[in-house]
């Protein structure tokens, strides 16, 4: 133990002492920035972009300095109300973008808990061939069976509802997965000090179980949120009716007016809407991610 | 309050192992029993049947005068602690110990007047709204207890409670829990692998060896009269000496040719095996029987001499005042020091 120690103090001065430029190392660094600048100058690009008028976009592309729309265009992003039957507006998909990701990522989060519940904690005689099959669908994202699944959406007159927006993408093995492997490494004795205790099956979920699943939970949230936030084709497929178009969807919509040919689409406004499309994420995992490694890595149970 | 009783109890588990044969004894009310063992032998089985966390394959558990077999673990009226503590990571020390009584429908008055009191009793008062992340190792282990006798159970069950402390805190909780059980008169089954924690809290021992039953005794009875040769090896520290020999024409003679004194045969011929605890000899050179010393331990309060006698292990204990030297010495018996055992199966003769 006192070697330890040792060693690592000393390995820690010499580091701070010997401040020679190491040549691995600035390879390495250039690689991060590259790959840095790869993700991050595309971002600015649509930023900067956002704050031009749309004729000077359409005729000289994407831009890096900016211009003297900024306030407008974001002002009409969410504001304006557009779309053929000038029924939605930014903030309305806004809304809508948040409701998906929201119902996503609690009722994924809902329904793998108890089923990870139901697997690791109950006799079932077919509880294994249960999670085989349930892990399967890791192999069968929605884009998969999509079309069946439209099928059945549409045979229960769920289509242009948040149910049939939301249910569908729920149905997969994910979080069910990750709970299953959490619940695995309670200890037993936990479990069993519980019994005696005088908790039933409910009593240990709710007052156990789930408060140390919490950073857990965590994680899975942001990643689900995220996930169902994103989400193109289904909602694409499934809402035309215009009052249930996410952000990601509208993005589309604006630009989609120039290949009808109807008028010169407005870029910048499309720009301004992707970056409101962005920032919720992007927050929430800024805001959460002390709690999204805890999830990950930590074990204290 | 309540005795124990088992009624031929047996387990096998479900992949067909048989961890205990059909055991069969009594723990008195008020009693602290300890099932011990070498790690494997049954002993948690034993006490999680009777907790009810296993089910019993064959014969009858009764916790006072109700048969439990059927009974759920919440509904025996027993409590248990657990080697490794199995606190509530998310709750504080009030709310551990006040689960169980929460579960039961205490109302919250009741309950905080409890934990108040078993926190008291333990010395946890000040850490009562504290997290069992930031408590040592013996302070869980107090809380644990805590969560046993707030609940005020006819049993309490242990299974090594102390195996994760260092020496010294075993020693000190070892005594603490003894007297805590002592004050309130609770019936306890304590397992342990450790015979000197068996040999110090036990009323009574149940020495247990591959899922039987070697003895039960209280120490005193274990210690001087082992029923086998499995108990007189485990129980004793440092355990009894145990030699092949000859019986024959009323008397025993190691394999040397020398004559252990002391030892009836009652007419047993054959061979046989001689248990002599070190601490019943003392050096003399009037001593029947012979004794190469080939290594000194000292231990301090006394020194432990091994080596060899008629060409098999052997020790013997002697006070620290009492000079040693390697090399060949006699050695005298303190009276009723030999115990006569079968060769075959270790049984006890006579
Ligand atoms: N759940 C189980 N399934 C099968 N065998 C088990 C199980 N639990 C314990 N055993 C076996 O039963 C025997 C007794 O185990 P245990 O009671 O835990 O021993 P101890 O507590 O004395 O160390 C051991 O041989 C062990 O391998
Ligand atoms: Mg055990």
């Amino acid at each position: 133990m006192a070697d330890i120690t040792q060693t690592r103090v000393q390995a820690t001065t010499r580091t701070t002492t010997r401040k020679r430029i190491r040549w691995d190392h600035i390879a390495d660094h250039a690689i991060l920035i590259a790959g840095a600048l790869l993700m991050l100058v595309p971002v600015y690009m649509v930023f900067a972009t956002s704050s031009w008028d749309p004729i000077t976009i359409h005729r000289e592309g994407m831009q890096f300095g900016f211009g003297d729309r900024l306030a407008e265009n974001y002002d009409a992003a969410l504001f304006e109300y557009g779309g053929f039957t000038d029924s939605v507006n930014g903030m309305t998909m806004l809304a809508n973008s948040l409701i998906l990701g929201l119902g996503f990522a609690i009722g994924k989060i809902i329904v793998g808990m108890m089923a990870a519940y139901a697997i690791v904690y109950f006799r079932l005689k077919f509880a294994t061939l249960a999670f085989w099959m349930i892990f399967t669908t890791l192999l069968l994202p929605l884009e998969v069976r999509i079309l069946p699944s439209y099928e059945v959406i549409s045979w229960m007159n769920l289509g242009n509802t948040y149910t049939g927006l939301i249910v569908p993408l729920i149905a997969s093995a994910t979080a069910t997965f990750f709970f299953r492997q959490f619940f695995r490494s309670v200890p037993e004795e936990l479990i069993e000090a519980a019994r005696i205790d005088g908790a039933g099956p409910v009593k240990f979920f709710i007052d156990i179980l789930v408060p140390l699943s919490k950073t857990m939970i965590a994680a899975m949230f942001i990643i689900m949120f995220v996930f169902g936030w994103n989400q193109y084709l289904w909602p694409t497929l499934i809402t035309t009716d215009e009052s249930l178009f996410t952000l990601v969807r509208g993005i589309r919509q604006i630009v989609q007016s120039y290949a009808d040919g109807s008028e010169t689409p407005d870029y910048g406004q499309a720009a301004a809407l992707a970056i409101i499309a962005m920032t919720p994420p992007v927050l929430i995992v800024v805001f959460f991610q002390s709690w999204f490694v805890k999830g990950l890595t930590e074990s204290d149970k | 309050m309540a005795q124990v009783t088992l009624n031929k109890v047996r387990k096998v588990y479900p992949n067909g192992a048989e961890a205990l044969e059909p055991s069969t004894f009594t723990i008195p009310d008020g009693e602290l029993c300890v099932l011990v063992g070498p790690s494997g032998c049954g002993k948690s089985t034993m006490l999680r049947m009777v907790a009810g966390l296993e089910d019993v394959t064959e014969g009858e558990i009764s916790i006072g005068d109700r048969v439990v077999n059927d009974i759920d673990p919440a509904d025996r009226n027993i409590a248990m602690v657990f080697q490794n503590y199995a606190l509530y990571p998310h709750m504080t020390v009030a709310r551990n110990m006040g689960y169980g009584l929460k579960n039961r429908g205490m109302d919250k008055g009741q309950i905080a007047e409890k934990v108040r009191e078993a926190a008291q009793m333990l010395n946890l008062t000040e850490f009562l709204d504290r997290k069992p992340s930031q408590l040592s190792g013996g302070q869980r282990q107090r809380v644990a207890m805590g969560r046993a006798i707030v609940r005020e159970p006819d049993l309490f069950l242990f299974d090594e409670p102390l195996s994760n402390l260092d020496a010294k805190l075993r020693n000190q909780m070892r005594i603490e829990i003894r007297a805590l059980q002592r004050r309130l008169g609770t019936t306890a089954m304590y397992v342990t692998h450790d015979q000197v924690e068996a040999m110090t809290m036990a009323d009574r021992i149940i020495v247990l060896s591959n899922g039987h039953i070697e003895q039960i005794g209280t120490p005193a009875e274990i210690y001087s009269n082992p029923a086998s040769t499995f108990v007189a090896a485990f129980m004793g520290a440092p355990p009894m000496n145990l030699l092949n020999a000859e019986a024959g024409q009323g008397r025993v003679t190691l394999p040397g040719g020398e004559i252990v004194p002391q030892a009836g045969v009652n007419g047993h011929a054959g061979a046989v095996t001689v248990g002599i605890r070190p601490e019943d000899v003392m050096p003399s050179p009037q001593g029947d029987l012979t004794f190469n010393v080939d290594i000194i331990e000292e231990l301090g309060a006394q020194r432990l001499l091994h080596g060899q006698m008629a060409g098999q292990a052997f020790s013997v204990a002697v006070p620290k005042d009492q000079e040693a030297a390697t090399g060949e010495m006699r050695l005298a018996l303190k009276p009723g020091a030999v115990h006569l055992f079968d060769a075959d199966e270790g049984r006890r003769l006579g």
